[in-house]
């Protein structure tokens, strides 16, 4: 089985995360740029941030034989920060690296004039630079956050085909899928979504432009989720082909919009012995 | 292995080529042009942008050639190279270490094979130890990067002028020994490359030698 995680924040996961990923079938995943936890203070520290998702951690990804690619952006929380805004400035720079396939996370927080104003900017960039965009709906007020989310989808450059609509559940998922953008579901453990009932949600819309991802990060959540979402669907009687193209076929055709996904996956790296990650460093 | 505007030509095809052909025009244009005051800290020249998207044009197996093309043809200065460094991907800080030993930049450049050298990332250590830093990096530094490349995987084949620069290196022996013993009583391997570099310390120095 082969396994396209396409929303996961690895640089909160260990190695052993990274094995069992790759144990589970996990061959490629997109890590978006977000929230850490901690304010940021400063646009250097974004920076920073962006490359390592440019740098270090597709180079520990591809040790354990997963393609790692980014998407980068402002997310909506620091949008409300002036500290942070001028990374909106810096940007472009960003967006012309190879390896980044779409901007984001996007979208609403708390749904603020500034956040308004990071959405419509950033959605702008990603129709500039011929890039998808994803967008994070608000986990508070989800609908009404949706329904603000999807008109300014609406009145950007970006075609709907172009954005992937995240977090969704019972309750957004119509909406979103007439809205003609992609829908991403996230499997967390306890709340929110849980792969049972993402399995009724694929039986009642179908496979067609819906993705599923872990969303894993430094919070309570499980990298293996896009395996037990796969193993559910296989269990409640989905034939094997839908199983491929909800967890591998969907994500790289959205992201493949870019023009930059490499999915000829590295074998695990001959750095075995000596190696200063595997070692825990020097 | 970098590849020359002659061999790229013969491998590109139509389009590739006719973007390489632009880049470097304005690659060269930028090299006569006097780059004083920018209009924002993060705007950038448009050969920078080109420099960014080699890989997707002319394909990855070509990226560092190309890249490596734009900055010889640019004759980057310092200060575009110390950008296109830190604002680069890992690929593109690659390029830019593979290719410092053909810029005119004497030594000015080595905080940047300073920077890879502290990396974990062995693209960027197998990068950092070539002819430029045979040429430049002091004894001490050099010394701590063959024992990087030998704890973090990096073949000493990568390691320009190996030979020379450890020919009679006495503390590079030592060093490499005590590396041997720690390995051995640990219960591991000792790696293969640090009986060669080993080797390559026993013979005498040629005469007369001056530290560089
Ligand atoms: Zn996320």
């Amino acid at each position: 089985m082969r396994i396209f995680d396409p929303h996961i924040h690895m640089t909160s996961r260990t190695t052993d995360d990274y094995q069992a990923m790759y144990d589970a079938g996990v061959r490629a995943l997109v890590e978006p740029s977000f929230w850490l936890g901690q304010p940021r203070t400063s646009p250097a520290s974004f920076f920073d941030y962006f490359d390592a998702l440019l740098g270090w951690e597709p180079f520990r990804a591809s040790q354990y034989g997963i393609a790692h690619h980014c998407t980068l952006a402002l997310n909506p929380k620091e949008a409300n920060d002036p500290r942070c805004t001028p990374v909106l400035d810096a940007l472009p720079r960003y967006l012309v690296k190879d390896s980044v396939v779409a901007v984001g996370e996007i979208g609403y927080d708390s749904m603020t004039p500034a956040e308004d104003h990071a959405l419509a900017a950033q959605l702008q960039l990603a129709a500039d630079h011929g890039l998808p965009a994803l967008v994070h709906t608000p986990h508070r007020d989800k609908l009404a956050g949706l329904h603000r989310t999807i008109d300014v989808i609406r009145e950007s450059n970006l075609p709907p085909e172009f954005v992937l609509l995240d977090h969704l559940n019972e309750t957004t998922v119509k909406a979103a899928t007439d809205s003609g953008c992609w829908a991403g579901f996230s499997i967390y453990p306890d709340t929110k979504m849980d792969e049972d009932r993402m399995v009724t949600i694929l039986r009642n819309h179908g496979t067609e432009k819906i993705l599923v991802n872990s969303a894993a990060d430094w919070g309570k959540s499980d990298p293996l989720k896009t395996r037990k979402v796969a193993d559910a669907m296989l269990k409640a009687g989905c034939p094997e082909d839908d199983v491929d193209q909800v967890l591998w076929r969907n994500p790289v055709a959205f992201y493949g919009q870019s023009g930059r996904l490499h999915l000829d996956t590295p074998a695990p790296d001959a750095l075995h012995e000596g190696n200063s990650i595997l070692r825990g460093g020097e | 292995m970098l590849r020359s505007r002659k061999e790229l030509d013969a491998e590109l095809d139509g389009a590739a080529r006719a973007w390489l052909d632009e880049a470097l025009a304005e690659a060269a244009h930028a090299a006569t042009e006097d780059v004083t005051a920018e209009a924002s800290p993060y705007a950038s020249p448009p050969w920078e942008l080109r420099y960014a998207a080699a890989g997707r044009h002319c394909g990855p197996a070509h990226a560092d050639s190309v890249r490596s093309l734009l900055l010889i043809e640019a004759r980057a200065p310092l200060s575009s190279v110390t950008r296109l460094y830190e604002q680069g991907t890992a690929a593109e800080r690659r390029a830019v270490l593979l290719t410092l030993h053909r810029l005119a930049l004497d030594s000015t450049a080595l905080p940047l094979v300073e920077d890879a050298l502290r990396a974990n990332d062995t693209r960027l250590v197998a990068a950092a130890v070539g002819p430029y830093a045979a040429a430049h990096l002091d004894p001490h530094a050099w010394r701590h990067a063959v024992l990087k490349c030998l704890f973090t995987g990096v073949p000493l084949t990568a390691v320009a002028r190996l030979d020379e620069r450890a020919r009679g290196d006495a503390e590079l022996a030592r060093m490499l020994s005590d590396f041997a013993a720690e390995r051995t009583a640990a219960g591991r391997d000792v790696p293969a490359d640090l009986r060669t570099a080993l080797t390559l310390t026993e013979i005498a120095p040629a005469a007369p030698t001056e530290e560089s």
